[in-house]
């Protein structure tokens, strides 16, 4: 019957009908067991590297050593803002066998995605926790608390709220960019569809399917960003 | 007993505080009026360590003596110990917006004396109940008037029982209606024994409840005394010209 259906809408045959059915499930499970953890994974490495290199350049400058490391901090955000994704992820998995690292595709595309958006991340981390107010920072000090208990218990908390949907992005592009794992060799989402599509020499249908599972997949997300939202907003007047 | 001895203060090219002295006695509320512009709020920040001045001396009487000597930078932990000498009541209240009345009371006495949660929630329903907010204690700031907000910034700083309670113009950003309630329980604070200094513009406070009535213009103090004397009978030109100006308003 869903055969029938699909095989009557325009461009579509009984064939497409039945490439897209054959299609559909592989799809949904590299998605679920390749893509989803894969974006998960650089998701909470790439923010493990964001907050401390927003750390770094929000805490006031302190001896050599810190100079040193915000001028690295900057200029690993100049490189991986300025090059494209697809060339750090190709250079991680084709370039660094040539100097002797070899990396498996998948941690390959973990390395590469953390890095990317780890640098961009840590911008909008930066920015959130110098949108908190100065007094807040002196509330805490006020009550005897050092630095590090005012930022963790005070600042971070707030600094959260506001960097919940710049993140929520970050997370939604980081969704779809796993993508570009497929070049590594990465058998996620969009390379099981390029697989099939290959083999039948049908293209039209099967990507058109992908985009759909991808979206499907995205709903998801932005249901789960509302929930976030809307929860951390308690506190907030309206 | 608190001794305050040569404060001063720059900020880049202005040079906020000349040499500021202050003693301060146990119990004693100390109001610090002068215009705008000439330092008050700095010195207040200096007491603890908001501002770290170039020079000066802070010293700390008591079970827990503490002196601070600026002339040499001083390190982390002895700014750490200054400003837990201390409580301060901000203009803006500066309320931790993500935290409840009752948790905003609570983080000082779970974070930085290290109380059970039991003991914090116990200590900021007291405190609550004293400043009539018993039933906000589970609101968020931004459920509160300007005057419950700074009731509960006051009962914040008293939760940690400091040495010494700073006001930083503690009224300015309120509704008129709303200033005497402000008032009338820093009065309170004041008839039990709480040693206060008080930035302020309200005379009519500093008649009531100040022992002790001092008066900035460009970094230093001009002149300080009783506020009968120093209402009655100001010494100093600048006194009598800046008394006229506010009684004037």
């Amino acid at each position: 019957m869903l055969n029938d259906l699909l095989a009557s809408l325009p461009f579509m045959s009984e064939a497409r009908a039945d490439l897209v059915i054959s299609a559909f499930w592989p799809m949904v499970k590299a998605g679920f067991l390749v893509s989803v953890p894969l974006a998960i994974a650089s998701f909470i490495c790439g923010m493990v590297i964001a907050v401390l290199v927003a750390l770094l350049r929000v805490t006031p400058v302190n001896g050599w050593w810190h100079r040193i490391a915000l001028q690295l901090a900057k200029i690993y955000i100049s490189v991986i803002r300025g090059t494209p994704m697809l060339v750090q992820i190709s250079i991680v998995f084709y370039g660094l066998p040539a100097i002797g690292i070899f990396i498996d595709p998948i941690p390959a595309a973990i390395i590469g995605f953390s890095l990317n958006i780890g640098a961009y991340a840590s911008e909008t981390i930066r920015a959130a926790i110098l949108s908190v107010p100065k007094g807040q920072w002196e509330a805490g000090y006020s009550v005897g608390m050092t630095y590090l208990q005012t930022f963790r218990r005070i600042i971070a908390p707030q600094a959260f709220r506001v960097s919940v949907p710049p993140l929520s992005n970050t997370f939604i592009s980081l969704f779809k960019d796993t993508s570009l794992a497929s070049v590594v060799t990465v058998t996620e989402l969009f390379r099981v569809a390029q697989q099939v599509a290959n083999s039948a020499y049908d293209f039209l249908p099967v990507y058109i399917l992908a985009g759909l599972v991808y979206w499907c997949f995205c709903w998801v997300l932005f249901f789960l960003q509302a929930r976030i939202e809307t929860r951390l907003d308690r506190y907030v007047a309206r | 007993m608190i001794e305050i001895r040569d404060i001063h203060k720059t900020f880049g090219a202005h040079t906020i505080l000349r040499g500021v002295d202050l003693d301060v006695e146990k119990g004693q509320v100390v109001v610090i009026l002068g215009p705008s512009g000439s330092g008050k709020t700095t010195l207040l920040r200096c007491l603890n360590a908001l501002e770290v001045p170039e020079q000066g001396i802070i010293r700390f009487d008591g079970a827990a003596p503490l002196t601070v000597d600026f002339s040499r930078k001083p390190d982390k932990k002895t700014i750490l110990a200054l400003r837990r000498k201390s409580g301060m009541v901000f203009q803006q209240y500066n309320l931790f917006p993500h935290k409840t009345a009752a948790e905003n009371i609570m983080e000082g006495l779970l974070v930085v004396q290290g109380k059970t949660p039991q003991q914090a929630k116990e200590t900021a329903m007291r405190l609550l109940d004293k400043v009539g907010l018993a039933d906000k204690a589970e609101l968020y700031p931004h459920q509160l008037s300007g005057g419950q907000q700074q009731r509960v910034g006051i009962v914040r700083a008293l939760a940690l029982e400091p040495d010494l309670m700073l006001f930083d113009e503690p009224t300015s950003a309120l509704d008129p209606e709303l200033v005497q309630d402000i008032l009338n329980t820093m009065k309170a604070l004041a008839s039990e024994g709480w040693t206060m200094i008080v930035v302020t513009h309200e005379i009519k406070f500093a008649m009531e409840a100040a022992d002790k009535v001092v008066v900035m213009d460009g970094g230093v103090i001009v002149e300080q005394g009783s506020p009968e004397q120093l209402f009655r009978d100001p010494q100093h030109e600048r006194t009598r010209s800046f008394l006229q100006q506010i009684r004037s308003v």
